[in-house]
């Protein structure tokens, strides 16, 4: 009811639904004021134009066109909606049959579907009104059976999306029949797209009513719709164009009326109708804007990448959300950092942000971001795009989806070094076959020629480095590169990048959630937690010198080959902090067992031991009782977790 | 306790094989962990255990007895890897816990079944008419873990339970099933693709590639001398070997 | 799909196992059926029309023996397998029957239609695809994620508006403003180039505004994919990134969405061609429907579904030259 509300106050919408009910009144209403007015034969008074005694003038009998086309209202809506009822009816029919007849008779049904859609619906109302034969009924019969595929395959396709879903599996294996299960589950997940679906098809029937009628296949006289006015109208177009243009606007009013009132409860409930009209957001306020402070003092010779206090920041709908608050780190010449945490802990935003490939719509800001000692905050200049497209490597989580599906793969490596090595195309296609042939995919020749689906998960993410080997990067950023393939994979993929960090002195920044392949591969680990490093220390500490409880936690809640399987796991109770509302003080404080009154009021700063490691704790390095949690403990915390 | 046991089990999609030829026993009152890589067929197999795949060739028995895929009585639940899509959104989830429910019974006695439930899983069964959006990725894979006791079943076949939930709450879902397990005595086949997850909460386990078990055994013996090339190049696929 | 595929299994032998000849295949079984099937519906849409077809036609004064010797003319009384055996047969051939009106050959009437329609439709398809790709395109790039709020509720207001008003309609208006009012052009026939400009505008501006609305959106969701991320962090220049990397993608997704809307422009000339007196098939076979004119009605029913059939394979072919996969998907 909250989200109809919505509908009105969107301008769209309310316009919407002011024109829809006033289609509906003037629909009960007209024919009932005016339906003497409308019929009242005048000879006298043929054709006229509009004057203040007939606004739109008079039709080839002298009676009121305004009039007319007020009372045609009533037939016209009556119609349609009973079309749109056969349509719907049919096609709710034809759409759930799949499912409730199983795998066979269903797809003989969805085939039948499938060849009736491809037809455009004039071309099977006029089918259809041949065998009904021309006038009211047989148009309802013809623009209802045409309008039923379409429905169908509608139906077909947002039934198939939820039958599915897991829920849908968990009632047949609880012995839910198919039928209950279309009843209970399937249909109440669907109602809304099919209702807004029903609404706009009502206003395409409503058109097409005036189609038929106006080829004069559908009212006929001495009753009249829109359409039928139209086509009385036509002829006398030169005379009183008010008798077509009336009815005409009629029409159009009516149509969108439906139609767009059909989209904006779309757009309020979040129901996707191809290129539906957006809404506009509220404007978030904008933060103060935040004046660089300038360093002094520059990064040792061997820092390949230095970032100091760097932030994103975008646009919510209630206020500027800050995913990353402040992340300081250097990478030196080499190195292999590892950044884990949970999801939204904003360590792949951290990821994106130093490589500069945050989407317009977020705002990246540092005290210094500088890659090889030249300054990323500056304004995007083909140098600096040279250095980036050369020196930095990027290696992205999900091997599926980033590449083109309609490029050949290497035509897609060859590409950045036609760009900056000014490599003719077929030198760059020679250099994309060597950098296949270094990331070890065997007959690379060939492989260049093909398109990304016919490459394997693991081939595709050993051809994303290749990509990244085309310059001569000096640092390889990969944003979970193996958390999308499986474990005997994701090895091959581990020891690439090991191989090419030591015979070429790259230093590599590993985004991963988990802790055991960033212990195994880095050098050294940033802990991240609601957009905050918490911790940085060597990765080999991380079982034994984690001095920050999240860290100590998060080490000790995976299980790892050597875990005492007699021991319940350690848990972390709650859930990671949603970046929209970050609490003030400690942001871990609310899962944490050491937190005190302090940590709920004051943030922690990251602190740099004399060791070198880093930790924002001011409990740090405390010992946490092992705690076996009974169920009075676990009730409070799903309180806790709930609140 | 009942024993799960596949015998010969085939399962065909068009020309490719998912299933070949499977014998694999869940004894009762135990947890065989099912370990493979993404199409090795060991989804397939949970799925054709509870009848949401049909078989090409083999049996599926129940202490003998070939396992009901019809009717009410359903002594075989299966939790399924995805909690934000194993929950009807629309109804709450005491509703979904109801539905796995044998029929019958009183309005009040379904009601303090449903709490029982809950508590079994250590929910508030005052939380029962919260809908699955208010809840956490957590706490909805303890509905459905709820849901699947429900239906009173001897065996729960449990598919990638973990692999969607973040880390930090992963921990408390394994200690849940390892304590159920203990508590009511399930048979349970614990699917996951990864080692360390199942060392921890199977007795036995068995590998699955390419649509076969290419190995089995007490999860102990597996691991320290696998037998099969497969199994030990999972082994030393498992990240963090070192802290062994 | 399924059905085709089960129609016209692909071996996966030699040539028949390379992917363009496994789609062409599957593709040719489709259309097959699909003929098949307009060619069945249409032969039973006589059959299906309650009371006697040729006495409708004939007017209830025409005497009962002209009748029944029309019926036998038709092989009407022949039991319904022989007709349509006949049926088939007769349409192999190019014979689509004799009106019962005028009396020609219906293949004539076709003959003499079918171009003025031919040429609305192809212009009609041409101009809304000019416009559409170029307006889908920029507005795709200028409302992209993070940009131009305002400029997407007008473009999108615009053009559910434009897109929803009927051809006939438009039709209307054009015939009202640029022939009565200002008289400037033609309002009816074909004899004129200035006389196409009218009809082909109403034909094409509604698929126009829809097949942009729905290029912008795809054009939208491919800038936020992982592959056009991937190009960015190659660093080459923007104009590559939206026409080489962007474009191609966006244009399948809205030609899979899009061409029923393109099949759906063929047939409005149906109604265009009734506003303006275009002397091509859409006028006529309204008029046969009228005059209860069944044999020509059947014929051009086909020749539409034959058009609207070549269509769609049309943007199966372009769909899988500009993606491989959809030749997998196919089917």
């Amino acid at each position: 009811m909250r989200r109809l509300m919505g509908v009105l106050r969107t301008p769209l919408g309310l316009t919407a639904t002011v024109l829809s009910l006033g289609v509906l009144v003037l629909a009960v209403v007209a024919p009932i004021l005016w339906t003497d007015d409308a019929e009242a034969v005048d000879t006298s008074n043929i054709l006229a134009p509009p004057s203040s005694e007939h606004w739109a003038g008079t039709d080839n009998l002298g009676r009121d066109i305004l009039y007319r086309t007020l009372v045609a209202t009533r037939l016209s809506v009556e119609l349609a909606l009973a079309a749109t009822l056969i349509a719907v009816t049919v096609g709710l029919l034809l759409g759930t049959a799949a499912f409730v007849l199983g795998r066979r008779p269903g797809r003989l049904v969805g085939a039948g579907i499938n060849i009736a859609v491809a037809f455009p619906g004039i071309l099977l109302a006029l089918f259809f009104a041949v065998i009904f034969g021309v006038g009211a009924t047989g148009a309802v019969l013809a623009i209802g059976l045409a309008g039923a595929p379409a429905f169908g395959r509608l139906t077909q396709t947002l039934v198939a999306s939820v039958a599915a879903r897991d829920y849908v599996a968990a009632a047949s294996v609880a012995g839910v029949g198919r039928l209950r299960s279309l009843f209970r589950h399937v249909l109440p997940n669907i109602s809304e797209p099919l209702v807004v679906n029903a609404t706009i098809s009502a206003g395409g029937a409503l058109l097409a009513f005036a189609g038929l009628s106006f080829l004069g296949l559908g009212v006929q006289q001495p009753q009249y719709d829109w359409g039928r006015l139209l086509f009385d109208g036509i002829s006398s177009l030169y005379v009183n164009p008010w008798a077509a243009l009336a009815p005409g606007i009629a029409v159009i009013i009516a149509g969108l009326a439906f139609n767009l009132f059909g989209e904006s409860v779309a757009k309020a409930f979040g129901v996707g109708v191809v290129g539906g009209i957006p809404e506009l957001p509220s404007v978030a306020a904008h933060l103060d804007d935040v004046a660089p402070v300038e360093d002094a003092g520059h990064a040792p010779e061997d820092v390949v990448l230095d970032v100091r206090d760097l932030r994103v920041t975008f646009p919510g709908p209630n206020g500027p959300i800050r995913p990353v608050r402040g992340v300081s780190f250097a990478v030196r010449r080499g190195e292999a950092i590892g950044v884990v945490g949970e999801s939204g802990s904003g360590k792949s935003l951290t990821a994106l942000a130093i490589s500069r490939l945050v989407d317009d719509s977020g705002r990246v800001e540092a005290d210094r971001l500088e890659l090889l000692g030249s300054d990323l905050r500056a304004a995007d200049t083909k140098a600096q795009r040279q250095l980036l497209g050369t020196s930095l490597a990027m290696v992205f989580q999900d091997p599926m989806t980033s590449f083109n599906p309609t490029q050949r793969m290497g035509g897609q490596l060859a590409e950045s070094a036609r760009h900056h090595q000014g490599l003719s195309r077929k030198d760059a296609l020679a250099r994309a076959v060597d950098r296949l042939r270094a990331v070890r995919i065997s007959d690379p020749e060939t492989r260049a020629h093909q398109y990304p689906h016919e490459f394997s998960g693991g081939m595709r993410q050993r051809a994303m480095i290749g990509m990244g080997l085309m310059g001569s990067p000096a640092l390889i950023v990969a944003d979970e590169p193996t958390t999308a393939l499986d474990v005997t994979v994701q090895q091959q993929v581990l020891d690439l990048l090991a191989d090419i960090r030591a015979a070429d002195d790259v230093a590599l920044l590993l985004i991963s959630h988990d802790v055991s392949v960033v212990g195994e591969v880095c050098d050294r680990v940033l802990v991240m937690y609601a957009g905050r490093i918490v911790e940085d220390l060597p990765a080999a500490g991380l079982e034994s010198a984690a001095r920050h409880p999240y860290t100590r936690a998060l080490v000790a809640a995976v299980p790892d080959m050597a875990t005492d399987i007699d021991q319940p796991l350690a848990v972390i109770p709650g859930r990671p902090v949603d970046p929209s509302d970050v609490p003030a003080g400690c942001a871990y404080a609310a899962r944490c067992p050491l937190a005190s009154a302090r940590c709920r009021a004051e943030d922690p700063p990251l602190v740099t031991e004399p060791d070198g490691s880093r930790v924002a704790c001011w409990h740090a390095g405390e010992p946490i009782a092992i705690e076996i949690r009974d169920r009075e403990l676990d009730h409070e915390l799903e309180e806790v977790e709930a609140s | 306790m009942s024993e799960l046991r596949f015998e010969d089990v085939t399962v065909r999609y068009g020309h490719y094989t998912a299933v070949d030829q499977v014998s694999l026993t869940v004894p009762a009152g135990q947890i065989v962990g099912l370990v493979g890589e993404s199409g090795s067929g060991k989804s397939t197999l949970a799925r054709a255990a509870v009848g949401l795949v049909p078989l090409d060739a083999g049996r599926i028995l129940l202490d003998g007895e070939p396992v009901p895929t019809r009717g009410r009585r359903r002594p075989l639940q299966m939790v399924f890897q995805d909690p934000y899509s194993s929950l009807d959104p629309r109804m709450t989830i005491g509703e979904s816990i109801s539905e796995a429910m044998a029929p019958g019974g009183s309005r009040a006695e379904r009601r303090a079944e449903v709490g029982r439930l809950l508590e079994l899983v250590h929910l508030d069964p005052a939380r029962a008419g919260a809908r699955p959006s208010e809840l956490s990725g957590g706490q909805r894979q303890r509905v459905a873990l709820a849901r699947a006791l429900g239906g009173r079943p001897s065996v729960v076949v449990a598919d990638e339970i973990t692999s969607a939930l973040d880390v930090s709450i992963q921990g408390a879902v394994l200690n849940l099933v390892r304590e159920l397990q203990r508590e009511l005595g399930l048979s349970m086949l614990f699917i996951s693709h990864n080692l360390a997850v199942v060392r921890y909460v199977a007795t036995h386990v068995a590998v699955m590639h390419q649509g076969r078990i290419v190995e089995q055994g007490p999860t102990a013996q597996v691991l320290a001398e696998p037998d099969h090339d497969y199994t030990r190049a999972l082994l030393a696929a498992v990240p963090g070997k070192r802290s062994l | 799909m399924s059905l085709a595929s089960s129609v016209a299994p692909a071996p996966r032998v030699g040539v028949l196992s390379h992917p363009w000849v496994r789609f062409g295949v599957r593709r040719l079984g489709r259309l097959l059926v699909s003929l098949w099937v307009l060619v069945t519906a249409s032969f039973l849409m006589i059959h299906l029309i309650p009371g006697d077809a040729v006495r409708a036609a004939l007017g209830p004064t025409a005497p009962p023996e002209l009748v029944a010797s029309t019926r036998a003319d038709m092989g009407l009384d022949d039991p319904l397998l022989v007709q349509y055996l006949h049926y088939l047969q007769n349409l192999l051939h190019g014979d689509l029957g004799t009106s019962l009106i005028s009396r020609l050959p219906v293949s004539d009437i076709i003959a003499q239609r079918l171009p003025a329609t031919l040429e609305l439709a192809v212009l009609g398809f041409l101009l809304a695809v000019a416009i559409a790709v170029p307006v889908g395109v920029t507005m795709g790039v200028l409302t992209r994620r993070g940009h131009g709020r305002r400029t997407e509720l007008a473009f999108t207001t615009t053009s559910v508006v434009v897109g929803i008003i009927p051809d006939f309609l438009v039709a209307v208006g054009l015939v009202y403003v640029f022939g009565v009012s200002l008289g400037w052009l033609p309002v009816a026939g074909n004899d004129t180039a200035s006389a196409y400009v009218m009809p082909v505008v109403a034909l094409a501006i509604g698929p126009a505004a829809i097949l942009a609305r729905i290029l912008r959106v795809e054009m939208v969701a491919v800038l936020g994919a992982d592959f056009v991320r991937t190009a960015r962090a190659k660093r080459i220049p923007n104009r590559s990134v939206y026409l080489r990397h962007a474009l191609p993608n966006a244009l399948t997704a809205t030609l899979t969405l899009g061409g029923l809307i393109l099949s759906a422009l063929v047939a409005g000339t149906v109604l265009v061609e009734n506003v303006f007196a275009w002397p091509g098939l859409g006028s006529t076979i309204v008029s046969s429907i009228l005059n209860k004119d069944y044999q020509v009605v059947q014929a051009i029913v086909i020749v539409y579904g034959v058009g609207v059939l070549v269509i769609n394979t049309l943007v199966d072919v372009a769909l899988a030259l500009l993606d491989p996969r959809s030749m997998i998907k196919e089917g």
